[in-house]
């Protein structure tokens, strides 16, 4: 039997958060994390946790497994369970609803703040507005974001500000319309970045690249960003 | 845009710079500095003075103390609005930030003009 432990919080019944000990038969399967949540809960429905899609898509059931934050439904045992123990936690940093959902508020707070949508005043043609597939191929890596919060949660410096510091997904996002050759707000978006938290909180820590499951690197588009910022101040 | 009072300048990008520069800076005098003893490693008081006393290193040393008053500044900065925060700390943090900020700052700027006097007064 796998040793699981689960944090629970219940803020009407609970005065604190503790952890509490399932055990799970995992019938010599190597199951996703998501399917022992969804195991636990016929035992305890009590328990909360967030999913949807349970392939990696939607971004909602991301939580801390054993220590390092990831998508539940495409984390296998085999990748996490440690001398027959499976930790399950919310993501750290952003206040705990119940359980292992927590207020996202903050973290959508930076996602809006960069304007994720196209800017472009110019008269929208015809049909649509044309991309060179070499311009195209330069969204690849930013656009797969998901929005699951699994990389803002691990940085330092999301924890310490999460409300000025934007964020590795935010400021992944925030790049993936720097580099839109159809976005004509280039110079508005630097200017709104370029104090001294927004970007530049980001010490390259790079525990954001290290917890992706999409595999995208927020720490590279930082890093354009701050060479843009450069280009454009000199 | 966030502001921040306190911080060496407005810009993150110029505090970024500012950061790197400086570094710079100061491992250049301190290649010079080793170099120096290496080849002389036991100077009298008028090799020194001397030495010191020079234009050129005057403005070296005092260009090394303007980059350790900027990159403790931005440094120091830095890490008081990462950790004295309202929000790891309680409601009392702004005070106490504020007043470590404008501690540094202090100590920052005695140890630039103590310098120059020192230097100026060779
Ligand atoms: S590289 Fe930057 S954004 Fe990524 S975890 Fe580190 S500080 Fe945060
Ligand atoms: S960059 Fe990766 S970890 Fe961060 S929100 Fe997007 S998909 Fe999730
Ligand atoms: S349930 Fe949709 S990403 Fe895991």
């Amino acid at each position: 039997m796998l040793e699981v432990s689960i944090y629970r919080y219940n803020p009407e019944v609970d005065s604190e958060p503790y952890m509490q000990a399932f055990s799970y038969d995992t019938q010599g399967k190597d199951v996703m994390v998501l399917d022992v949540l969804e195991k636990l809960k016929t035992e305890d429905p009590t328990l909360v946790f967030r999913r949807s899609c349970r392939e990696g898509v939607c971004g909602s059931d991301g939580v801390n497994i054993s220590g390092k934050n990831g998508l539940a439904c495409i984390t296998p045992l085999s990748e996490v369970v440690k001398n027959n123990k499976l930790v399950i936690r919310p993501l750290p940093g952003l206040p705990v609803i119940r359980d292992l959902v927590i207020d996202m508020t903050q973290f959508y707070a930076q996602y809006e703040k960069i304007q994720p949508y196209l800017i472009n005043n110019t008269p929208a043609p015809a049909i649509e507005r044309l991309q060179s597939p070499e311009d195209r191929a330069k969204l690849d890596g930013l656009y797969e974001c998901i929005l699951c919060a699994c990389c803002s949660t691990a940085c330092p410096s999301f924890w310490w500000n999460p409300d000025k510091f934007i964020g590795p997904s935010g400021l992944l996002q925030a790049y993936r319309f720097l580099a839109d050759s159809r976005d004509t707000g280039t110079e508005d978006r630097l200017a709104n970045l370029d104090d001294p938290f927004s970007v530049f909180r980001c010490h390259g820590i790079m525990n954001c690249v290290q917890v992706c499951p999409k595999g995208l690197n927020p720490t590279k588009a930082i890093g354009h960003i701050r060479s843009m910022l450069l280009a454009s101040a000199a | 845009m966030v502001k921040s009072v306190t911080s060496l300048s407005n810009s993150g990008l110029s505090n970024w710079m500012l950061q790197r520069i400086s570094a710079l800076i100061l491992t250049a005098y301190l290649i010079f500095m080793v170099g120096y003893f290496a080849v002389n490693p036991s100077p009298s008081y008028e090799q020194w003075s001397s030495l010191h006393g020079s234009m050129a290193m005057r403005l070296f040393s005092l260009l090394a103390i303007l980059s350790i008053a900027v990159h403790a500044w931005i440094g120091i900065w830095c890490v008081l609005t990462d950790y004295i925060t309202v929000r790891l700390i309680g409601p009392k943090a702004t005070a106490i930030r504020m007043f470590l900020q404008l501690a540094m700052i202090a100590v920052i700027l005695f140890y630039v003009v103590w310098t120059i006097d020192i230097l100026w007064g060779i």
